[in-house]
């Protein structure tokens, strides 16, 4: 398990559209103009105060200072989103990359065949819709903000 | 700091007082810090998690008065052995203990007098690769085990004997 089965800096953003809530869907295209940051991750519900979605959403006025917006892909489906962005208290989309399962993780190389899941990763889409910047976490350890926030800082304004 | 600023290793924590997991990786912050003793320096810096504890800004704000009045381990230590009173009556009581002026405090609060601190020691905390709570780092590096006894005496030793090896290398 490498950075290399991810999509690397330069390829062009696979667009797509996932369901954020039971009856809204948001598409990557929709978003074209601003910097964008996925994050693929394996499962919502992890038992710990500091899970990575909690993270970001402590992060979130330092992507919005870029111009930038940040999504979370897992393969729950919206209902179980709905509750978790609930309790979490998220205040970004988590899309339900539900049906056919894995379906756009599989479009970044970020989806785990034998697991069913998403791989924990990451990437960093420019204004432009072309990848600047994209990085393979271990499932066991949660990557952080920094490297986003770099990849966001070297982004041209 | 707690501890020598020339210790070898430099244990930093980045912590949310209204966490539990920093609540339990207080205590056992306080055994790794009397295993090592002098070859051990801590420093504590917030992370607080403000959308998910209501009381984390308060309470670090909180210490943050504290230590700007000399106090700042006594508060902090006050704060973790007492997480399910966190709130306004706690935070004056404590600083009633700690001799320090509840009208002050008070203030302090009002006016988010710390937050800008706090709010650095955040941002510190995030282009370092902080990653939740409590997060550590030892001598710069992040440690991705357990915070457990065990796991944490044995990232510091590995660090100890890294920094022995530099020093003898002459690096």
């Amino acid at each position: 398990m490498t950075n290399e089965q991810l999509l690397p800096p330069g390829a062009a953003a696979p667009n797509f559209t996932l369901n954020a809530t039971p009856d809204q869907s948001l598409s990557l295209s929709d978003l074209k103009g601003r910097p964008v940051v996925l994050a693929f991750y394996p499962a919502d519900w992890s038992p710990v105060c500091g899970d990575q979605m909690a993270l970001y959403n402590e992060a979130l006025p330092e992507f919005q200072a870029y111009g930038a917006e940040i999504v979370g892909i897992s393969v729950d489906g919206v209902w179980c989103h709905v509750a978790f962005a609930k309790d979490r208290k998220l205040e970004f989309p988590l899309l339900a990359d539900f049906e056919p399962k894995g379906a756009v993780a599989k479009l970044y190389g970020a989806y785990r065949e034998g697991d069913g899941f998403c791989e924990r990763a990451l990437f960093v889409i420019d204004k432009n819709g072309v990848i600047a910047w994209s990085y393979l976490s271990p499932l066991a350890v949660n990557p952080g903000a920094d490297g986003i926030l770099q990849a966001l800082e070297q982004l041209p304004k | 700091m707690q501890g020598d600023p020339r210790a070898p290793v430099i244990l930093v924590e980045y912590g949310d007082y209204q966490c539990p997991y920093c609540g339990e990786a207080y205590s056992i912050v306080k055994d790794v810090q009397k295993y090592f003793a002098d070859k051990l320096a801590f420093v504590f810096r917030n992370f607080p998690l403000t959308r998910m504890h209501p009381e984390a800004e308060n309470a670090a704000e909180t210490a943050e008065f504290a230590g700007a009045h000399g106090h700042f381990w006594e508060m902090h230590d006050l704060l973790y052995e007492n997480q399910d009173a966190l709130g306004p009556e706690f935070y004056l009581a404590a600083a009633k203990e700690l001799g320090l002026s509840g009208e002050e405090l008070n203030e302090a609060l009002r006016q988010h007098a710390f937050k800008a601190r706090i709010r650095s020691d955040f941002m510190g905390g995030l282009k370092s690769g902080v990653n939740g709570t409590p997060s550590f780092f030892m001598n710069g590096k992040r440690h991705d085990g357990p915070f457990d006894f065990e796991p944490l005496v044995a990232a510091i030793d590995a660090e100890l004997r890294a920094s022995a090896y530099a020093r003898t290398a002459g690096h």
